[in-house]
């Protein structure tokens, strides 16, 4: 049989259907390629091999019993490290959580699991989902499958290596800027931010409440729809979760169609302090879709020049308060409760060793945004700018269906490169902040490699809330026409990984 | 050194000071699960049993509104005569306290649900409005139990345990303006103010209003000003006040001590104060300042609640009558005077009565009955009119025998004294104490025979044109029945045998 680990979710689940394999057989593969691998790119934070097995064992004997199951029944997928599961380590990328194992499910998971989706482990990722790189994390940096000198984007970082890397064929990131699109542009993958509301908050810890959003990552489009839909849909316990019927998604992505589709190409993502080989791949996408039958246009968003500005007030003010309850009193780290320190002492200790410096730093940004006689100059000013940039994304889609841009300026950068330049960092998500500010859908596909560097670029594709149906008619529209010229997903011109055993 | 008393009697520092209040008052729902989790809300329950990934505040939980929660906020909001918000929002107040589980409290800031209304108290018969700033939704605490040190406090305990039970107890915060009343005044509208959201929250259904379990809790903040100045002075707020009398106690004391330190020109600190019941003073608490910042912004795992105009009016429509309303009516109803409707509410009376007149007793029988014979055991014996173990179908009873002519007041107060004391029915008491009236014609002869025999000068003066004297052998026959006689019945037999 020829590698499991290279196949994707709709292939392994045709290869279990036909009796070809099992899922205990598929896990195991992924495991092993984790073992053999993981070493070099450290994508996971935890690998639950025996509670993985037995959710495969599980599978393969409702399988044999001729259960219905679900199109993912049985396929592995790699979690972020963001989301509870009951019983299993969960960090967030922080030392502060170190050992924490919640004692619920969060409601993507109890859907994943519901669905017969193995959950192999815990991806790594920027703590607390704050960062572009995933050299944030508490635990060391995600390197880059493509070049391991490289990141691989952030904050989703292990999840996107993850797929890369072979190490499973799904995953689950959250996109709070761009946390799923960006590593998916940087590791030639595909990552979908789902509208917001359209998957559930529960269980994913927060780091900014009204931005938050679960998401699938996958190597193809089709996959990457097939776990949507799993996650997605009302949730009564986030009461943000919207109360209307799944998007036809799957349809979308299995159509592929954009003949008579109005494709808006952004006039302020692009141009200067782009990267050449980003923007030519990006008007080669471009042109694709033009010959495919769409109608592309551009169109103006005045207001997303101020995203960013308004994202970096926004988040770390929601983030200062999500994070108050780390405090060494019920969960987690607890420093220097000893008996000579009173609770509030400990719970300083606590987060002085507990929080890594990006995380001090907003929520100190955040504590000073919303404090009395600021708020209004900042909290309450990016909320306007949010206000004004979700009208922009409004008077765009009378327009036009979708909106497209670059997913990020550049390819991915070197391990270390902007570390000491937050700014720097931040500029990463400048096409991605927008459609979290505004909560519409959008995803990132791969498109090709820059010529400069033969790393990856993402094309970015932004839909209207609950049309996210709209997102993967477009990314399998590209798919399908640039399959032919790379022989394949272009994952399928990532070099080979070094293995060891 | 000049010393300095530690408060002014109250007389002299009404004299000097004018008091301006403001009462907070929280009170605790008594809906079945918490604010915005599904947890059970029974107060007493093991420790930490009833807890979830919300109300723990757990990494990743989500809160989610309670709709009943909302229903009694706006049957609090409207028995107020608030406006009830279209569109309002939850936001989250910022501040670390060791119970509080996700160190910000889900509450309302500037979007209450209620606001803008007015209640009236009445104290001696003179009647104040009372305005309402608003009645806004938040979630309890936990609470936290300091072990190993002798007095139950932080201070020397070894260490300290928190029950999350209560954190996420839905609670609204009612806030009155400022409240100017004449300073002889204050703290008795105080009182009486705090009294009446208990009567208009039980009638409403919406708490408990247990003070002494501290589901409704006071804050009262007091600053004084020079009389006749307009210049507010500082103020204090005394917190968890928990009983109406000590209302009034800490009201009067924080007026006295303030008055003390003004006068000998000191400043008040804008600070916290705690209430001591045991020694009837307050102590600084935690010193209130510019400092104090809660950060608060809109709760974000939150949506907005519109209430709809036809939501709240089905509300409205289902409130019950307002207690000073209601009082009003029953006293006009009942036909008693100003002073006698105050004796029945000051005595805790009126629920009784209302139960007892339904069951068919006149009005002023059951005030007499409760007012007067239950209330003298009830003071003997240290217990509230609720726990003598008599209840309004007693009473009912009771005023039966009596109208049938069974009893007369006399014995009736005899059963009511073996009710108290548990000794059964009042047939059984009636039995076991002897006493029914006779109604047997022949022993009453046979006894008005007697004191016609024993008192033949009386016999005389009757006989002799002064029938009022027959009175005195009215007398002898009752006490020859040892009281168990209708005396108009003997009466009637006595003029029949003397002729009159």
């Amino acid at each position: 049989m020829s590698d499991l680990t290279r196949k994707t979710a709709v292939e392994l689940s045709e290869l279990m259907t036909s009796g070809e394999t099992s899922s205990v057989e598929i896990t195991q593969a992924h495991l092993d390629r984790i073992s053999a691998t993981d070493t070099a790119v450290h994508a996971f934070l935890h690998v639950d091999t025996e509670g993985a097995l037995a959710q495969a064992a599980a599978v393969d004997a409702r399988r044999a019993k001729g259960e219905e199951l679900g199109p993912l029944a049985g396929v592995p997928l790699a979690l972020k490290d963001v989301l509870t599961q009951d019983g299993v380590p969960t960090t967030a990328g922080s030392r502060i959580l170190e050992g924490w194992k919640p004692p619920y499910d969060s409601t993507v998971v109890k859907r994943l699991k519901a669905a017969g989706i193995v959950i192999l482990g815990k991806t790594n990722m920027d703590e607390f989902a704050m960062g572009s790189s995933t050299e944030n994390s508490a635990y060391g940096p995600t390197h880059n499958p493509w070049d391991l000198a490289r990141i691989p984007g952030g904050s989703g970082g292990g999840s996107s290596a993850a797929i890369s890397a072979y190490q499973a064929p799904l995953a689950i990131g959250t996109d709070t800027g761009g946390s799923i699109r960006q590593p998916a542009a940087f590791t030639g993958t595909v990552g979908v931010k789902p509208t917001y509301g359209g998957t559930s908050r529960y269980g994913l810890i927060a780091l900014a409440s009204s931005l938050d959003t679960p998401g699938p990552c996958a190597r193809t489009t089709l996959d990457a729809a097939l776990l949507h839909e799993v996650i997605a849909g009302h949730d009564p316990m986030d009461s943000t979760s919207i109360d209307q019927p799944i998007p036809p998604i799957v349809e979308a992505a299995r159509r592929g169609d954009v003949n008579g589709l109005r494709v808006g190409v952004v006039k302020e993502l692009g141009g200067e302090g782009y990267q050449p080989g980003v923007e030519a791949r990006f008007h080669e996408a471009v042109e694709l879709l033009t010959k495919l039958g769409a109608e592309v246009v551009e169109v103006s968003c005045p207001h997303f020049q101020y995203a960013l500005p308004a994202y970096y007030l926004i988040l770390p003010s929601e983030a200062s308060s999500n994070l108050a309850k780390f405090d060494a009193m019920r969960f987690g780290l607890r420093v220097g409760d000893d008996g000579e320190n009173d609770a509030e002492q400990v719970m300083r200790l606590t987060r002085e060793a507990g929080f890594g410096d990006e995380v001090k730093r907003r929520i100190m940004l955040g504590t000073h945004a919303l404090s009395s006689g600021y708020y209004d100059a900042y909290y309450g000013q990016a909320q306007k700018v949010r206000t004004l940039i979700a009208r922009d994304f409004t008077n765009a889609f009378e327009q036009v269906d979708v909106l497209v841009s670059p997913a990020t300026p550049t390819t991915a950068f070197a391990i270390g490169d902007r570390v000491n330049d937050p700014i720097a960092m931040y500029k990463n998500d400048l096409c991605t902040i927008p459609s979290n500010l505004a909560g519409n859908a959008a995803a990132s596909f791969p498109v090709g490699l820059a010529d400069e560097d033969g790393l990856p670029v993402g094309f970015h594709v932004m839909a209207p809330v609950m049309r996210d149906d709209l997102l993967y008619q477009v990314g399998a529209a590209l798919e399908s026409a640039l399959a032919d010229q790379w022989g394949g997903v272009l994952m399928s011109k990532a070099p080979e990984l070094e293995v060891t055993r | 050194m000049t010393v300095v008393a530690d408060v002014m009697p109250i007389e002299d520092a009404l004299a000097q000071y004018d008091p301006v209040m403001g009462l907070e008052i929280h009170v605790e729902l008594n809906t079945k699960s918490k604010m915005f989790c599904g947890c059970p809300t029974e107060f007493g329950a093991e420790p930490n049993t009833q807890t979830c990934p919300v109300c723990l505040g757990l990494p990743g939980a989500l809160p989610v509104v309670n709709a009943v929660g909302v229903e009694s906020a706006i049957k609090i909001g409207l028995a107020l005569n608030c406006e009830i918000a279209e569109w309002c929002r939850f936001a989250r107040k910022n501040y670390f306290y060791p119970d509080m589980p996700k160190n910000f409290q889900t509450s309302q800031y500037d979007e209450p649900i209620a606001f803008n209304g007015w209640t009236e108290v009445v104290v001696d018969g003179e009647t104040y409005r009372i305005e309402i700033e608003r009645a806004h939704m938040e979630e309890d605490t936990g609470k936290s139990l300091h072990v190993g040190g002798a007095t139950g406090r932080i201070q020397g305990a070894s260490h300290s345990l928190v029950d999350y039970n209560r954190a996420g107890i839905p609670l609204i915060e009612i806030v009155t303006k400022t409240i100017e009343v004449p300073g002889d005044k204050a703290a008795a509208v105080a009182k009486a103010l705090v009294s009446q959201l208990r009567d208009l929250l039980l009638a409403l259904g919406v708490s408990d209003v247990r003070m002494d379990q501290g589901s409704m809790r006071c804050d009262a903040n007091v600053s004084l000003k020079p009389t006749g100045s307009s210049t507010l002075g500082t103020r204090t707020e005394t917190k968890n006040v928990n009983s109406f009398r000590s209302v009034e106690r800490a009201i009067t004391y924080e007026i006295t001590r303030q008055a003390a330190i003004l006068s000998t020109g000191g400043k008040i600190l804008q600070e916290t104060r705690h209430w001591h019941e045991d020694t009837g003073i307050t102590t600084s608490g935690r010193e209130k300042s510019d400092a104090d910042d809660y950060r608060y912004f809109p709760e974000p795992d939150l949506v907005p609640i519109a209430p709809s105009r036809e939501w709240v009016e089905e509300i409205r429509a289902t409130l019950p009558e307002a207690p000073s309303l209601r009082r009003a009516r029953l006293q006009s109803e009942w036909g008693f005077t100003d002073l006698e409707m105050r004796d029945v509410i000051n005595g805790g009376a009126l629920e009784y009565i209302v139960k007892t007149v339904e069951l068919g007793v006149e009005a002023p029988a059951a005030k007499k009955w409760w007012l007067g014979e239950l209330a003298r055991a009830a003071n003997e014996s240290g217990k509230d009119l609720g726990d003598l173990g008599v209840g309004p179908a007693e009473v009912a009873e009771v005023q039966k025998l009596v109208d049938s002519g069974a009893l007369n007041d006399k014995l009736a107060r005899q059963v009511f004294d073996g009710l108290v004391k548990g000794e059964g029915t009042p047939a059984e008491i009636m039995e076991s104490r002897g006493l029914a009236l006779v109604s047997d014609d022949s022993a009453l002869i046979e006894a008005i025979d007697r004191a016609i025999a024993a008192n033949p000068d009386v016999v005389e003066k009757v006989n002799s044109g002064k029938p009022a004297a027959a009175g005195a052998l009215i007398g002898a026959v009752m006490k020859d029945m040892r009281g168990q006689a209708d005396a108009a019945k003997v009466r009637e037999l006595l003029n029949t045998k003397l002729g009159i």
